[in-house]
């Protein structure tokens, strides 16, 4: 058995993976000058890597397939109910920013909160015999969040990318998507809520609650940690 | 083998025996009642319930992806379909006596069942609903056979007439009603009227404007995007300003509809304390209790020490009336029976025509569970 490192398999996510990581002594080597999906760890025993989708990390953690993993908070937080039991979020990376936030026509310039929010998607659903359309790929953090401020008459409509232009498509009224900056919002024409961060997410070093550990395992994992400074 | 809700056997041999007898006696039981048995589909059109609960039901009940037919729900209770079926037919006076599974989405962690059995009644288009009501309660308590349980009741009606009874601007009455069912909005929205906060500076700037400066504010603030159209931005506008105009809804009021929810006790007290309020636009909401208490009566029900809870009820959006329960002394178990008056729900399915329509269930399996 090897303590399993799961790293994103390509992008700037896994180029500051590897980066921090190198930082602190464990240097990740990628066979075939990164064209094939497969590498190993140095500077540390016992550590085999594990290349993966950056979604897939969250699952891999949660089955116990893997014993770390650098992925979002907000995928974790999405695709693994729950999450806590599973899996530990661990260390804060500095990188991979991103804000689940909720997002509305610039041109509402009476929305201003949640509060305001849920009043005109009831007057929309009185005016338009339909609920207001919430365009996300974020379906469980949404319902939680606008379940728990109270927000209702809204339904969400599946978008898995260019969430920004449903509403400049007419295929919803509104978002809930994430953003780095607010640029690509703004150049959508739309504005952020006051009280509508729903999540600050950035890159976290995973540990898997739920992953097998032999003792060999343990003084991997313990070693690593160690010098990973965690 | 796989367990039963509540149960460990069921599935085969003696256990399904004594589990499909149950059943026989719940359903002959509601059919002596003059109800009509009813099978309604497992499969319900997504949309309807979409339409009715919003997301939430989303969190509640499993829905399929159809590539031909589109989202499908598994029925999370028969209520929907069988007021559905109701309406479709005429909807003439009836009732209907049904059994099956319902399924259910649990929270991450939750040890109830996803799957379980639902034996009820549906009495819809009734003249006397003080009748109904008290008829619905008794069937439901002799179909738990004697079961030690604790009854509460509640009535969703006496909210709706306390709200009735504000002395406030309409806008913020309709608010109030359309979150009676989300107590922690209901609550936020309360605190708001009787203490406004202050508008933030632009929006001050805004409501001092003209129509016209309006107008030049939507234009100047972007181009329209999605489905919500001018119109629609200028009468909440309207609405913001009617709002801030008005005065803040009085501590005094508030604290009466606050004391109005937290009545809790035998029925004949709570609805001497809610008499006691002296509010004439709940007058017709008490009487409505005080005939069912005599209905009750009537049925050999002891209706003057039943226990009341004017807060109960708040957990599902359909229910607008009457509302009942009877809680087993075993832990672990859910609720053994409930139900209640749902008079706005048919309306919305019959498309304006609705009728009064109360209805309740019992869950055999936890009903054998508790006597094991």
């Amino acid at each position: 058995m090897t303590v399993r490192l799961g790293l994103p398999s390509k992008g700037r996510l896994q180029e500051a993976s590897v980066a921090w990581l190198a930082a602190r002594g464990v240097m990740v080597e990628r066979a075939d000058e990164g064209r094939e999906y497969a590498g190993r760890v140095t500077g540390v025993e016992g550590v085999g890597l594990s290349l993966l989708s950056a979604a897939e990390i969250p699952g891999e953690l949660a089955a116990g397939r893997i014993h770390l993993g650098v992925t979002g908070e907000d995928l974790v937080q999405e695709t693994i109910p729950g999450w806590a039991t599973k899996i530990d979020l661990g260390q804060k990376l500095g990188f991979g920013h991103a804000d689940l936030v909720v997002a509305v026509p610039a041109v509402w310039i009476d929305v201003e909160t949640l509060h305001d929010l849920d009043a005109a998607a009831a007057a929309f659903r009185r005016a338009h015999g339909r609920r207001l359309r919430i365009a996300t790929k974020y379906h469980s953090l949404a319902r939680a969040f606008l379940r728990a401020r109270g927000v209702a008459d809204y339904q969400l409509v599946d978008s898995q990318g260019a969430t920004e232009a449903t509403a400049l498509h007419r295929t919803a009224e509104a978002i809930i998507d994430i953003t780095s900056s607010g640029e690509t919002l703004r150049a959508n024409h739309l504005k952020l809520l006051k009280d509508g961060l729903i999540l600050a997410s950035e890159a976290r070093l995973c540990r898997s609650l739920t992953a097998p550990l032999s003792a060999a395992d343990e003084a991997a994992l313990a070693q690593l940690r160690a010098k990973l400074g965690l | 083998m796989a367990a039963r809700a509540y149960l460990s056997g069921g599935r085969i041999g003696a256990g399904l025996e004594e589990l499909s007898a149950l059943r026989a006696r719940i359903m002959a039981r509601l059919s002596e009642a003059g109800a009509a048995t009813v099978e309604p589909e497992t499969l319900i059109a997504a949309d309807l319930l979409l339409d009715l609960y919003g997301e939430d039901i989303r969190a509640r009940a499993y829905i399929l992806s159809d590539p031909v037919e589109g989202e499908l729900a598994l029925r999370p209770d028969f209520t929907v379909p069988v007021a559905r079926i109701h309406m479709a037919g005429g909807a003439t006076p009836a009732r209907y006596a049904y059994e099956g599974l319902v399924w259910r989405r649990q929270a991450p962690g939750s040890t109830r069942p996803t799957e379980y059995l639902q034996a009820g009644i549906e009495m819809i288009g009734g003249a006397d609903p003080a009748a109904e009501d008290a008829e619905v309660f008794t069937l439901i308590e002799a179909a738990l056979e004697g079961a030690a349980v604790m009854p509460i009741t509640g009535d969703l009606s006496i909210i709706f007439a306390a709200i009735a009874a504000l002395d406030t601007i309409e806008p913020r009455r309709a608010a109030l009603r359309r979150h009676i069912w989300r107590p922690a909005r209901f609550q936020e929205l309360l605190d708001r009227y009787a203490a406004p906060a202050a508008p933030s500076a632009e929006r001050a700037h805004l409501l001092s404007q003209s129509p016209a400066g309006r107008e030049a504010a939507i234009r100047a603030a972007g181009r329209f995007v999605g489905a919500r159209a001018e119109a629609e931005i200028l009468a909440r506008l309207d609405a913001l300003a009617e709002d801030a105009a008005a005065p803040p809804l009085s501590a005094g009021q508030k604290s009466t509809l606050e004391a109005v929810l937290a009545v809790k006790g035998r029925s004949d007290e709570a609805l001497k304390r809610l008499e006691a309020f002296g509010l004439a636009p709940m007058r017709p909401a008490l009487n409505a209790m005080k005939r069912r208490m005599e209905a009750l009566e009537a049925r050999g029900v002891d209706a003057a020490a039943l226990p009341f809870d004017a807060a109960f009820g708040r957990g599902l959006e359909y229910y607008d009336g009457f509302v009942f329960e009877f809680r087993g002394a075993k832990p672990g178990l859910p609720p053994l029976g409930g139900g209640g008056r749902y008079d706005a729900l048919t309306a919305i399915l019959g498309g304006g025509g609705g009728a009064p329509a109360v209805g309740g269930i019992v869950r055999p399996e936890a009903l054998l569970a508790s006597a094991s």
